[in-house]
Parts: C-alpha cells; structure tokens; sequence
C-alpha cells in the first residue's frame, strides 16, 4: 500500500463568492465556498483548494474570513492561492487556516520569495503554480505564461520547475493553458515532463471532461488531480472519479 | 462521562485552527494557550507542531515548553504530539543539515526520509501496533500526512510492569514511524485535524483515555 491519488476540486473565489468565468472574465456566481467545499468533503475530496481571483485589498479580508470559516467546518487540507506576493501574505493565510498556499506570478517576478516563504514555514506550505503553454521559443517547447495564460514569458517551463524546487517550492500545480477548459483531457505530455524532473508532488490541472480522464494523468507521473467546472457542473463526482481510478488499479481513499 | 479539557499548547508555531475545531468535534472543551498552569491542569495536552524541527524547538524553548511538557508526563498526565509536535518528543532532530536536541523522551532520530517523492503528502495507510487504543476502529483507514523526515526505528525496551509502547508504522520510501503510544505520551506523525471523519474518531479515542 502507499499513497492514495489525490483528487482536488478547485474553488474560484471573489468577493467571499464562488465564481466561474473563461479567463477571469464574466464571473458568475456558483455559492457559498464554505458550503460548496463542506459539499466536497463529504464528498470524499482529499484536499480543497481555494483561488483568490480578485486578490485586491478589500477582497483579501474577505477570503481570510472564508479560509476561516471552512478550516472550522472542513477537516482536510486546505491551499489558498491568488495574488500571494510576500511572506506576510503567507502568514496571514496561514494564520486564518490555510494549510498551504499557492505562488505563482510573484515568484517569476521575484524567485527568492519561494526562498523567503519555504525557510520560514517549511516546502510543506508552499505550493508552485504553473501556467504553461507550448512554444517552440524555450528548449522544452514549454513556456511559462502569465495573467491566466494570456501573456507569455521567456521562461522555459522545466528550468523553472527546476529552480523553483531547488529554491524550497514543495509541489507543484501544474496547469495547462492547452488543455484548459477543453474538457478533451489533462495535458500528459506536460505531465510526464514535468514528472521526470520533479522531486516533489505534482498536481495535475487543465482539461478535465470526464471521470476517465484521470486515470491518464496519474499514469502520466500526477500525485494529485485538480478539477474544477467538472465538480462544480456535477457533471462527475469525486466518488466517480475515483471509482474509476480506483478499477484501474489505482491506490485512492 | 463528563466532558474532557484539553489545552492546545499556544507556542506560536503554524496552523492550530483546525486542530482546536477537530478536538472540539472529538467532544473536548478545548483552551488554547501557554498559561503553565492551565497546560498543567487539562486532561489533555496538545502539542501541534508545523514548519522545521529547529524552529519548532526554539519556539518551544522559548515558551518552557519542554518543562511543561515534562512535568506533565512526569506526573503520567496525558501528552499527544502532532507532526513536528511528535519529531520533538524524539532525541534529536537532523533537517536542514543541523543536529537540533529534541525533548529525548525516546532516544531515535529524525531524519530525512529515502524516497523518491518528497515531502510525503498525502493519505496513507498505516499498519497499526498491537494493543493500540487510538486506531480502535479505524484501522483500515487512510490518515494524511506532509512531512520529508521521520523515524525509521524504535528501540525502546520497557521494563515490566510498565506496558509496552503501540508502535504503529507506514511506509513511503521506506518505513517509518506513524504513531506511538507510550503510556502517557501520544504523538502521530500525519495529521489527524487534517484526516477527515477518521481522524475525528482518533482524537475521540484519545480523549477516552484521558
């Protein structure tokens, strides 16, 4: 026996409401996050997963409040991202109930923040995100974008990965810009990449159509699985998900 | 049966919201704090931990932390360690290529894990010692864990009458140590705050010892 896959359903987050939109745009309301991640608990999810999409200054006492009250309800790990910039924000999330948190734009920006952040409070909190696309610009042909995907960067995907692992990141959130929202699958070209220089977990996100999708990903080399409009349109269950990854032979709680 | 008390040991170290709520479920009525006489008179005491073992220590240290804790235990008052808050108890600890001293109520060392995937998160099984009373109906479940370092082996030998630790085991990489029972001192090395309906009934089966 060994550790069971993870499945994650993943909450967009503003003004204390779960929203969905294509690119941040559009935003509609989908409900209470305390009650929609209590939901997924029940549901057998192995880890909640909270993304900050404003990250402005108002909206940031407000999430602090909803990490708060879903750490009292939920008793399963919890990982905040969005606009996470500096270790004050790190320990203010961590303060409220978060059990990790996810970086992302801030440490392209700024790498020793993933230094600062894990020497402080262990690689355990720190979660890397990855918004990556191909390009034939960097030596992988995986680049590192930025803004949800709409604006890329010069920086190869895996040297990233790399350095980022190197500097204290203690798994990484691997979603692909390709994959995302097509619902045709996760991106396990990227995963597999990923995958061979990877130490640390990883979690697989982009793509999600259907329960049988995930089995591929978790072949691929993913530790985890993350899905969102899937669980959110209840078009699959997390029982689903992992029944099916449970009849290929796959290791799930 | 009256309701337990349990002080969360408040020494400034990571995430104790859910541990106090978890308890809380459990049935305790749950203080947080670092008054040594409120630590000294609870039924139980908790002693979370989350980051690296030296600043666990220090934190702790700082607080007289290990004196409340060995008091207690001196006086066969129940003492349960999360995590770190297990690591601790261990006579030292080797993260971050520094040998820190641990409280050395049992003399192994914590040391970085060998596998190939690290930290080790997630839910895993556990192979549950003999006569354990924690994982009293929840044997076959998964706990979560997130940690890199940990205990690969137990030495302890204990002279009759005292009864002999529960040792309970996991593996990743390799085995190591998931829980010990050892009289009045409890500790697990995942996090039963974090391990859903599972770990609720951990704390509980605690708290009836208490």
């Amino acid at each position: 026996m060994s550790v069971a896959v993870r499945i994650i359903p993943c909450l967009d987050v503003a003004d204390g409401r779960v929203v969905k939109g294509v690119n941040f745009l559009n935003l509609k309301d989908q409900g209470d996050p305390v009650e929609l991640a209590r939901y997924y608990y029940e549901q057998g999810a192995d880890e909640i997963t909270f993304l900050d999409v404003k990250a402005t200054v108002e909206n940031r006492s407000t999430m602090f409040d909803v990490v708060a009250r879903t750490a009292d309800a939920v008793f399963i790990p919890l990982t905040v991202g969005g606009g996470v910039r500096t270790v004050e924000d790190v320990a203010q999330l961590l303060a409220h109930g978060a059990d990790k948190v996810g970086v992302n734009s801030a440490a392209i920006q700024r790498p020793e923040l993933l230094d600062d952040i894990s020497s402080r409070y262990g690689a355990q909190v720190l979660v890397l995100s990855l918004d990556i696309t191909r390009s034939a610009s960097t030596p992988s042909g995986f680049v590192v974008t930025t803004h949800g995907g709409r604006e890329l960067t010069d920086i190869d995907a895996l040297e990233w990965a790399r350095e980022a692992i190197t500097r204290g990141a203690g798994e990484l959130l691997v979603n692909s810009i390709d994959a995302d929202g097509t619902k045709d699958g996760f991106d396990l070209e990227l995963i597999s990449a990923i995958r061979e220089i990877s130490s640390v977990p990883v979690i697989a996100s982009g793509g999600a159509g259907s329960a049988a999708d995930f089995p591929p990903a978790i072949q691929a080399g993913a530790d985890a699985a993350l899905a969102a409009s899937i669980f959110h349109s209840k078009a699959v269950t997390i029982g689903e998900v992992k029944s099916v990854l449970k009849n290929d032979g796959f290791e799930v709680r | 049966m009256t309701q337990k008390s349990v002080v969360v040991f408040d020494y400034g170290t990571g995430n104790i919201h859910s541990a106090i709520k978890a308890v809380e479920l459990a049935g305790a009525k749950v203080e947080l704090t670092r008054d040594k006489t409120k630590c000294a008179e609870a039924d139980g005491l908790l002693v979370p931990g989350v980051g690296a073992f030296a600043a666990v220590m220090e934190a702790l240290n700082a607080v007289d932390g290990g004196e409340i804790i060995e008091r207690r235990l001196a006086g066969g008052r129940p003492v349960m360690g999360i995590c770190v808050g297990m690591q601790i108890m261990f006579a030292n600890g080797l993260e971050g290529g520094v040998d820190t001293p641990g409280l050395g109520e049992w003399e192994e060392t914590v040391h970085k894990l060998e596998a190939p995937v690290l930290p080790h998160m997630g839910w895993n099984t556990v192979e549950v010692g003999e006569n354990s009373k924690l994982f009293k109906g929840i044997e076959n479940e998964r706990f979560y864990f997130v940690h890199s370092y940990g205990v690969t082996e137990w030495n302890l030998d204990v002279i009759p009458p005292f009864p002999k630790p529960s040792v309970t085991w996991a593996e990743h990489g390799q085995r190591f140590i998931a829980a010990v029972e050892n009289g009045p001192l409890v500790a697990t090395q995942f996090h039963p705050e974090k391990s859903g309906e599972a770990g609720i009934q951990l704390l509980r089966n605690w708290l009836e010892t208490l």
